[in-house]
């Protein structure tokens, strides 16, 4: 298993954070499947045996939180958030043209593994709602003309 | 990244660096930063502590407890290491001021946890950032570094003899976390499950040492209050709520936004001035004061000081400083649902009450709402959330029943309303049910 030397700089320091191993799991788990694509089979192991834990008590940590996943997701991965103050200003037609434009459902991939979608929970852009991200990027104050316009870049960025 | 505001009723206090490039940390010190840090190191930590209790701050995550009181609470002496962790869970649906924090002024932050640590005699700090604002993690991280670099942290701060560590750390996606003591389990590598109390976290939290959970925006106040002084601070505010806070105004409004206001600011004002009024010129239907857990306000009601007190006293709560507005094209039936499946998603489901409650709620408001609600269903909505409240370990089971208790108190007419096999009266014909 193969990690880029930011992450493994940076897993080195957060050792050195705490009394217990064990405590930089989360944002290790995080920073580990932003690399890998998904929390692998071998990326359980290799976390595993380098904090002390078995792969169950990795699991059962992964399984709680939202952002990680076992199964890989597009390159980009859409997060459209439609709860409470996104909803009141269009959040749910922004998802539902998303889910239109990209052929897929809520959890869904886009066949040329491009595109993921997700409905999310509030993502703290309250107030430039509705937002969404894109992976870790936030896109706010959206239309469905807006949005189409960030799919496209997205679009064209990988293919450059 | 996120569009700042401005409104001239704003009192700038711990947003006055931002949009100044206040993440540089000499600029942070041009703008007189790390002042109060150096201030607060010649201070006995028992002068600290007072001068936090009579500022009149109280926590801006939502509870609205006393922070010099928190502080107060960590045993002087301690067998095991003691701990400050600051809150930047920010998950609270409406919620969207610490982002702005972190984004702009993170030093305040690190800052507020070096004094907070000195005044309980904690040696190391720990800043929680949800995983979600992953940019604003980059820029914590950096900041932390620059802050060691400089000598603020570490071994022998400012050449006090005092040694402090802070340390980021990062969530991955839970609003359950935001719950002070799931928010330690997580920090402990595990899931973000509640624990009971007591023992409270002041006195057995992180790793089983005695810990002070203070949200971001708290620890950001703390600096202006030992430069500025607590009767300066508290004189901001109204009496026993002291300074000023960020508020998030959402929903239907012409200019959302994050408005650092005095505490005590008049809500009406807040949505018909600060907020620009409703799109439209349509009515004012309802308008949750602080975050989705907060019971909504009625019109009728809005004529209030943004206060922990005066809210309360409306039966509401001030909460975390989401101010979200509704007009009268809402459809509270499907507000209320929207809201039920938020909780029901982020319910841990450790107490039965809030794993179970939340479910229920959940599915008898989509069907109500699709119009297949029976009449009995109403009562047995409002007493699914009442048999929540005050029966988990943590507070997101009230959190879940007490808005909801309030949507059909006060908007029963409205449930009625879709009785009967009739569907939503607010849907396009032909629209489908989104949820």
């Amino acid at each position: 298993m193969k990690f880029s030397d930011e992450f493994e700089t940076r897993f080195a320091e957060m050792l050195g954070h705490y009394p217990t191993k064990r405590s930089a799991l989360v944002p290790t788990l995080l920073y580990a499947q932003d690399e890998a694509g998904a929390l692998t089979d071998e990326v359980i192991a290799e976390l595993a045996g380098r904090l002390d834990l078995t792969e169950l008590e990795v699991r059962n940590v992964i399984s709680y939180y939202s952002m990680l996943t076992t199964k890989r997701r597009g390159k980009y991965n859409v997060q459209v958030c439609t709860n409470i103050a996104c909803m009141l200003r269009g959040g749910e037609e922004l998802l539902d043209h998303c889910k239109r434009r990209l052929g897929v459902g809520h959890k869904g991939t886009t066949q040329d593994g491009l595109f993921s979608l997700e409905e999310v929970e509030c993502i703290g852009a309250c107030s430039w709602a509705p937002a969404a991200q894109v992976n870790y990027d936030f896109h706010e104050n959206l239309t469905a003309a807006k949005m189409d316009d960030v799919l496209d870049e997205y679009k064209k960025k990988s293919t450059q | 990244m996120a569009t700042l505001v401005s409104h001239p009723d704003e009192v700038r206090v711990i947003s006055k660096r931002f949009g100044q490039g206040a993440t540089d940390i000499d600029r942070y010190l041009q703008l007189d930063g790390y002042k109060a840090v150096q201030k607060a190191l010649a201070m006995k930590p028992d002068d600290l502590i007072n001068e936090v209790k009579n500022s009149g701050l109280r926590g801006r995550g939502g509870a609205g407890f006393s922070t010099g009181m928190k502080w107060s609470f960590v045993p002087k002496q301690s067998a095991k290491p003691k701990y400050v962790l600051c809150n930047g869970d920010e998950s609270e649906p409406g919620t969207c001021k610490d982002r702005l924090i972190f984004e702009h002024d993170p030093h305040s932050i690190i800052e507020g946890v070096m004094i907070a640590s000195l005044a309980v005699g904690a040696h190391t700090g720990y800043i929680y950032i949800r995983g979600e604002y992953r940019y604003l993690s980059v820029i914590m991280q950096k900041a932390i570094k620059d802050a060691y670099a400089k000598g603020f942290l570490g071994k022998n701060i400012f050449g006090s003899g005092c040694d402090l560590d802070v340390y980021w750390h990062g969530g991955a996606g839970a609003y359950e976390v935001g719950e002070e003591s799931a928010l330690m389990e997580s920090l402990e590598g595990k899931r973000g499950i509640p624990r009971i109390r007591p023992p409270f976290p002041a006195v057995v939290g992180l790793w089983g040492g005695p810990t002070v959970i203070n949200n971001a925006e708290t620890l950001a106040a703390v600096p202006h209050i030992i430069l500025g002084g607590a009767d300066w601070y508290a004189k901001l505010g109204t009496p026993k709520n002291g300074g000023t806070r960020l508020f998030c105004l959402a929903g239907h409004l012409n200019k959302p936004g994050v408005y650092e206001l005095p505490m005590g600011y008049n809500l009406k004002k807040m949505i018909y001035e600060v907020g620009g009024g409703i799109p439209g010129g349509r009515d004012l239907k309802a308008v949750v004061p602080g975050g989705s857990s907060t019971p909504v306000l009625l019109p009728s009601e809005i004529d209030v000081a943004m206060d922990f007190d005066s809210v309360g006293k409306t039966g509401s709560m001030l909460g975390s400083g989401g101010v979200v507005v509704l007009d009268d094209t809402t459809c509270i039936v499907k507000f209320a649902l929207r809201t039920m499946k938020f909780y029901r998603h982020e319910s841990c489901g450790w107490c039965i009450p809030c794993r179970e409650g939340t479910d229920w709620l959940e599915k008898t408001l989509t069907r109500f709402h699709a119009g297949g609600g029976l009449k009995k269903d109403i009562d047995n909505i409002y007493y699914l959330a009442e048999n929540m409240l005050g029966k988990t370990f943590c507070p997101l089971g009230d959190a879940a029943a007490m808005p909801t208790m309030a949507f059909v108190k006060k908007f029963r007419q409205e449930f009625e309303a879709h009785l009967d096999g009739r569907p939503c009266p607010f849907e396009k014909a032909g629209a489908a049910v989104m949820v």
